[in-house]
């Protein structure tokens, strides 16, 4: 299988043989830096294009198709008016946190975006509280969703961050337990290492039932984490108008339309690295061959394989289900969501200590 | 009216036939490239033009094969206004702050008889006579309401009229001239 | 026997026999007549269908219509003020929920003030406007009433008139509305839940709603009194863009009431495509009342896939009428044209075509848990409210309120066929959106019925260019997709009408948001507001 470590050792040497230890640390930054802006960028508006795409096939329509074939650069065209479109100076707001607000949501999810191992050797950041740090920069992302509704002087602004911020602190509960139900399993908080551990089968089958809890307590949790529907109480359009990002036009309502895509593949991407293996093929113990057949598929695209479909089926439930209201959203995380995942993180410790896993 | 004798605008392309610096003209044309394509409306909707927008917007029409698919219900978002419908005296100064609003650039389309000149209510005491009284309007669509292939072809007129705009090579049509 | 029933009552009382009976008193004498016309068992008005406000020239007053649900008789109670300065006549707003809104819209068309109003704010139009536009005597010069290009102030208060017993004075009393420490939120004009433009004014505590005020007329157009200045078959063109989801059962409403005024006998074929294309038209609405409440909860593919279902009902309507939305097809004494030979054939296509879809519905959004907690139990409204506030149609069968027209009083070929009056008893959001989709079913199996037996004959009679009708008042209504939909009309025997009043079935509908609302949450408010399915330019008229 593919390592992509041994490209980058060998832009690693490359740049030492000729740039002093420092210098060539630098470079590297801002090269790995640069590679993650662009990757940032293209996917997102990979995954606008998907969107739209796969909501009209949902509802019987066609979505973009006469921008580029198939419409497929329309999502481009969307940038280039983003970027040129004014930035309204509104009075009456706290210009600052204003300001600020996109940008703490697009640095927390960029931050969140460098953790992920997209393939063997391809890992920005690898250290052993590698998901503990995922979660924390994750949700940073929550501040400035708070300070740009506080900070826009707008009352339904105003409601949109009160409701996200108890929508995700609520969330993060479930998203912090599901992901200790891993941990337990695989006993480490290293990305590259729960990876690793799932050579021989991944996690969903080899943790069976409180595997299977914790993959769709996730991804509940994760789709609300992100503000996407059902879930999308803080933008609820047909109540908020456009929620804790009324007042934002340009660029800066770009950061939160990008940031709210990136944050969903990050949430996916998550999912497939704990639950499906990340990069890992698929392997079945015992069918050799069929495993070595399955090592021939680079590893980079056993990884946005399964992060798409994981971004499918949360974007199925988008474009299906109706939004709950606040007191349902609460109720479900505090009456059901937590004691469920409370029971199956206990369950697994038990399966743990007793080896009862594949 | 014989398909022949249809005449689809054709100066519209005229108004650029003066020139223009390459590099600039050229980033001019892949900015109005981009904002064409991508001209996002405001949900905003009156009376019974509003009904015809939903179905642009519905399966059958689909509005969003030609990028106008992300309707914005907050008008700092929207790129594009659609009068659909009638404005009163108490509505027009909502109308004129939602324009303000927005952010450049920004158009408007006059949707039926009743944005265009008052229509079938030009006589009352409560209608505004044309919203181009409040507003100034890029495109003008008939009709009462017009069926939702004339709003379709009004926005494509837009995206013409948006193609032909100079953002770095000259003026943008929206500057006003200061006369002194 | 009634006659001797109010004679009883009231002996000074006025009372024409001719057709509708009507009751006129004095001022003094008016609001005991009503209570006693709604409190009194054996006469028990306790349904206002509408209140006019008239200018007769000399005397300024309301006529209102009112029905008993009980003993479905019906009446015109009309009292009138010679005081052109300063019209007061005393309020029904309590004895007739419906009257509250009704009144500030008499007031603000002919600034007749309601002694012990709560609310004397004007209702459609703005509080710097001069003068009352349905006056005969209104000066319609525009440069009294510029185009304004700034909002008026919003009024946080509100005033009562009051009369002192002893010495007859008035005063005035301000009642406030919202305090100055609250959390007011305006959801509306420009807000994609509101279904164009209305304005709510919510008071919020956290996500819970206090208060709602409901502020109108953001698209007032002044239809009633541009018909004064518009012949008889020329008025026919406005109904149409009322409630432009019902354009032709407000369009029928108007034709048969000056039928009606005229004697003119309607070739049964006329009845019969009238009744199918009411019916279509009703199927076409309730088909985007279901999209639209499935996209303001936040469903976004129920609205495609109602709007999908929806274009096939416009290209049937389409193809005879040459219209999508707005059908302009009928008119005095028939329709403008025959029958596409195609309809029967597509409307039978079509009555196979669509139940399955109303199942997929059910599957894709009434089934989902969801749509059902947010649904059930919200937005109660009982039975006595839903009737004196007057909220007929789905909303009031939801109820338990038999208010069906076709039924009570059947127009149209609709005493030929048999149907359902679609009643269920919760009266809350999850009754009114099931009242709504069992009635598509409904409409299907009505035109089911009369697509076979459409009788030959002429699709018109032919009337006279210039119509001039008999003096005297007039009162036709017909269950619209939103409720009763009904025309007042009165005629001097001139070619224009002296005055049209059109008793649109969304006023009441948008006067029990604040009661049913109340203590709910803000998505309730959304949901409530789309299961009432009211349309704005109906209110507004």
């Amino acid at each position: 299988m593919f390592d992509f470590s041994t490209i980058t050792q060998w832009v690693d040497e490359l740049l030492r043989s000729f740039l002093p230890h420092a210098a060539a640390t630098l470079v590297e930054f801002i090269l790995i830096g640069l590679c993650l802006l662009v990757g940032y960028a293209v996917i997102a508006l990979v995954l606008i294009y998907v969107e739209r795409k796969v909501c009209a096939f949902f509802q019987c329509r066609i979505g973009p198709n006469r921008v580029g074939p198939y419409g497929t650069i329309q999502s481009v065209a969307d940038m280039i008016k983003m970027l040129t479109k004014e930035i309204i100076d509104i009075n009456h707001i706290d210009r600052f946190l204003f300001n600020l607000a996109p940008f703490v949501v697009i640095i927390a999810s960029v931050l969140a975006f460098g953790c992920i191992p997209f393939a063997k050797g391809l890992h920005v950041i690898d250290f052993n509280v590698g998901i503990f740090f995922l979660i924390a920069v994750s949700s940073i992302g929550i501040v400035g969703i708070l300070l740009a509704g506080w900070a826009s002087n707008n009352k339904y602004s105003l409601i949109g961050a009160m409701r996200s911020g108890a929508q995700m602190i609520s969330y993060e509960l479930s998203i912090g337990l599901s992901i200790l139900t891993v941990v337990v399993f695989t006993g480490s908080m290293q990305l590259s290492t729960i990876v690793e551990g799932q050579a021989d089968g991944w996690l969903l089958f080899r943790g069976h039932i409180p595997a299977c809890i914790a993959f769709i307590v996730y991804i509940i949790a994760g789709t609300a984490e992100t503000n996407r529907g059902p879930f999308d109480l803080p933008e609820a359009d047909s109540e908020l108008t456009a929620g804790y990002h009324t007042e934002y036009s340009g660029m800066h309502f770009g950061f939160f339309y990008l940031a709210e895509y990136l944050n969903m593949f990050v949430v996916a991407s998550v999912a497939s690295t704990l639950f499906l293996g990340g990069w890992m093929p698929l392997h079945i113990p015992g069918w050799e061959s069929f495993n070595q057949i399955m090592d021939y598929i680079p590893s980079i695209f056993w990884f946005f394989g399964k992060t798409a479909v994981v971004i499918f089926i949360i974007m199925w439930f988008k474009w299906t289900f109706p939004r709950l209201r606040i007191d349902q959203l609460l109720r479900l995380e505090w009456r059901y969501l937590l004691p469920i995942n409370l029971i199956n993180l206990f369950l697994m410790v038990i399966i743990v200590v007793f080896k009862l896993h594949f | 009216m014989k398909y022949e004798e249809f005449n689809d605008n054709e100066y519209l392309e005229q108004l650029r036939a003066s020139g223009t610096n390459v590099i600039v003209g050229c980033l001019d044309d892949v900015i109005n490239w981009g904002r064409s394509n991508s001209l996002w409306p405001l949900t905003f909707a009156t009376s019974c033009c509003g009904i015809e927008f939903m179905a642009v917007g519905a399966a059958r029409y689909d509005f969003s094969r030609f990028g106008f698919e992300v309707t914005r219900a907050s008008p700092r978002q929207a790129d594009f206004i659609m009068v659909a419908g009638t404005i009163v005296h108490k509505m027009a100064p909502v109308l004129k702050r939602l324009y303000d609003q927005m952010a450049e650039p920004k158009y408007v389309i006059a949707v039926g008889g009743c944005a265009i000149s008052g229509g079938p209510f030009k006589n009352s005491y409560h209608v505004v006579q044309g919203v181009d009284s409040i507003i100034p309007v890029d495109v003008y669509i008939p009709g009462c309401p017009p069926r939702p292939e004339a709003l379709l072809y009004g926005m494509i007129q837009l995206q013409r009229k948006v193609k032909v705009e100079r953002f770095l090579g000259g003026k943008n049509h929206k500057e006003k001239e200061n006369k002194e | 026997m009634l006659v001797d029933k109010i004679k009883n009552i009231a002996p000074e009382a006025e009372i024409d026999e001719n057709g509708i009976l009507t009751v006129t008193v004095e001022p003094a004498k008016y609001r005991e007549l009503a209570l006693r016309l709604k409190e009194e068992r054996d006469l028990s008005f306790d349904f206002m269908i509408c209140m006019t406000g008239m200018d007769w020239g000399d005397s300024l007053g309301v006529i209102n219509l009112l029905q008993s649900t009980v003993h479905e008789h019906k009446l015109f109670l009309k009292t009138f003020t010679t005081d052109r300065e300063n019209p007061e006549l005393p309020t029904v707003s309590d004895i007739w929920a419906t009257a509250n809104l009704n009144e500030r819209e008499v007031y603000d068309f002919l600034g007749i003030r309601f002694i012990n109003h709560p609310d004397m704010r004007r209702l459609f139009l703005r509080n710097d406007w001069i003068g009352y536009p349905l006056r005969k005597d209104y000066d319609a010069n525009p440069e009294i009433n510029p185009v304004p290009l700034e909002s008026e102030e919003t009024l946080d208060a509100t005033s009562t008139f009051e009369i002192n017993p002893k010495d007859g004075e008035i005063s005035e009393k301000e009642n406030i509305l919202f305090e100055e420490n609250e959390y007011v939120v305006n959801i509306g004009p420009q807000h994609p839940a509101t279904h164009g433009v209305l304005r709510f004014r919510v008071s919020l505590e956290g996500e819970i709603v206090k208060k709602v005020d409901v502020n109108c007329g953001y698209i007032h157009r002044g239809i009633e009194k541009l018909c004064e200045s518009l012949t008889y078959p020329q008025t026919l063109a406005l109904t149409d863009r009322l409630d432009y989801l019902a354009a032709h059962q407000n369009r029928h409403a108007l034709c048969m009431c000056i039928e009606e005024a005229l004697g003119l006998e309607i070739p049964e074929r006329v009845k019969y495509i009238r009744t199918i294309m009411d019916e279509l038209n009703r199927l076409s609405s309730h088909l985007l009342f279901w999209s639209c409440l499935c996209m303001d909860m936040g469903a976004l593919t129920a609205f495609f896939y109602g709007f999908r279902d929806r274009e096939k009902v416009l290209d049937i309507m389409e193809e005879t009428t040459g219209g999508r939305l707005i059908q302009n097809y009928n008119v005095i004494g028939g329709v403008m044209a025959d029958i596409h030979p195609n309809l029967i054939k597509r409307i039978k296509e079509f009555v196979k075509y669509l139940p399955p879809m109303i199942k997929e519905y059910h599957d894709v959004f009434t089934g989902n848990v969801i749509a059902q907690q947010r649904l059930k139990g919200v937005g109660i409204l009982k039975k006595e409210d839903a009737i004196s506030y007057g909220a007929s149609g789905p909303t009031g069968r939801a109820c338990g309120w038999s208010c069906d027209v076709r039924k009570h009083t059947p127009y149209g070929a609709y005493d030929k066929v048999d149907f359902k009056e679609i009643l269920h008893s919760e009266g809350d959001s999850f009754a009114r959106y099931m009242v709504r989709m069992e009635e598509i079913l409904e409409s299907l199996h009505i035109l089911e019925q009369l697509v076979d037996n459409i009788p030959a004959g002429d699709y018109a009679v032919k009337t006279k260019p210039l119509i001039k009708l008999p003096e005297g008042h007039y009162f036709k209504s017909v269950e619209a997709s939103r409720g009763e939909f009904g025309v007042y009309l009165e005629s001097r025997g001139d070619k224009y009408p002296y005055r049209v009043k059109f008793r649109s079935p969304c006023l009441p509908l948008v006067s029990i948001v604040d009661l049913i609302t109340k203590g709910g949450k803000i998505a309730d408010l959304i949901a409530i507001g789309g299961t009432l399915d009211y349309v704005v330019p109906d209110i507004d008229r």
